[in-house]
């Protein structure tokens, strides 16, 4: 059993030595690079935690599990705050964002956020896929450690996870 | 309310596989990145030794453990670290007649867990991150040793045998710089 310590190093160290800042270019391709493997964990992680799950009835349903059950998972606390314009757009709010906590509790530093939030995204994003959701996951963030993110799915709705 | 049934997932579990996913697509994402499996390796035990100079840091805070008197202290330090991180108890043996070489044998190999390798990368070292992380680490507390896996079991051995030497202690330098 892997200690959390190790996944917090490892992802810091995954996130530096593949983000590149030298040009715009670069660093959208790696942050792309970030989100493919936060994609490809989340797809499988869900399979994981989903196994004794009785099949969600609603997107709403996912969306709450996401909410709790993933989200304590894997950034050990639930999301703060959801909110829905029950149009397909989610915003979930995380007033301490677990990647970033240990990074600044204000503004400091904030341009580095984002790179540490593709992960994130490609996290959620996988989940999404795996449970029959296409969607598309943004992030921003204005005082660290919160994080707030919106998701869309291409097909009717949107889902913003913050 | 239907759907109460609580069916809480066990948080050390869920880490522990969080881990193992994640280290996994980092290696698939790096083999499309190299075009070498050689190149990958290289790069996982860059990454790994960056990591192992952060790692021994939260090790001494949490552990309390003092300075090494001697190469066997160290190794016993390091199962100690493996029980803590990896949550596995890796035996030491293979001592070698002078002290300064030693094997850790993994029976089962966290990094490993849900991985098959295909042919086509046979040369890849896919837990070439431990090595790093051990150099690393080491290399804070001024022990140079140098680590690889001599057996491995994704690559059809039946145990995986990681192999530590010690190289040197590192004196006390002056910073880069500053003569």
């Amino acid at each position: 059993m892997a200690d959390d310590a190790l996944f917090d190093f490892l992802f810091m160290e995954m996130t530096n030595s593949l983000y590149s800042q030298n040009d715009p270019a670069e660093r959208d391709a790696s942050v792309t690079k970030l989100e493919q493997i936060g994609f490809s964990t989340g797809y499988r992680l869900v399979e994981k935690l989903t196994k004794d799950w009785p099949r969600f009835k609603t997107e709403l349903d996912v969306i709450k599990f996401i909410c709790k059950e993933f989200w304590s998972a894997v950034y050990k606390k639930q999301i703060d705050n959801l909110r829905t314009n029950h149009h397909g757009v989610y915003v979930l709010h995380d007033n301490r964002f677990r990647f970033l906590t240990q990074l600044s509790n204000n503004k400091q530093y904030i341009e580095m956020a984002p790179k540490y939030l593709a992960f994130t995204c490609g996290l959620i994003r996988g989940t999404l896929a795996n449970l029959g959701i296409n969607s598309v996951v943004t992030v921003e963030v204005t005082v660290m450690p919160a994080c707030k993110s919106p998701a869309r799915t291409f097909s009717k709705y949107k889902l913003t996870v913050v | 309310m239907s759907r109460q049934a609580v069916r809480s997932t066990d948080p050390k579990r869920v880490s522990s596989e969080l881990f193992t996913l994640t280290y996994g697509s980092l290696v698939a994402q790096m083999l499309k990145d190299y075009e070498s499996d050689e190149e990958v390796n290289k790069q996982l035990d860059r990454m790994g030794y960056n990591i192992g100079l952060r790692l021994i840091e939260d090790f001494l805070a949490r552990t309390n453990v003092g300075r090494c008197h001697d190469f066997k202290d160290t190794s016993d330090k390091l199962q100690m670290a493996f029980k803590m991180y990896l949550g596995v108890n890796p035996p030491i043996t293979n001592w070698s007649p002078a002290g300064d070489e030693f094997s850790f044998i993994l029976e089962s190999n966290p990094l490993t867990e849900f991985v098959e390798l295909p042919d086509s990368h046979s040369s890849l070292k896919y837990c070439n991150i431990i090595p790093g992380v051990i150099r690393g680490a080491l290399e804070m507390v001024q022990t140079e040793v140098v680590a690889w896996f001599v057996q491995d079991q994704l690559k059809g051995d039946s145990t995986s045998e990681l192999r530590i030497k010690f190289v040197r202690r590192l004196e006390d330098a002056i910073p880069a710089g500053e003569d």
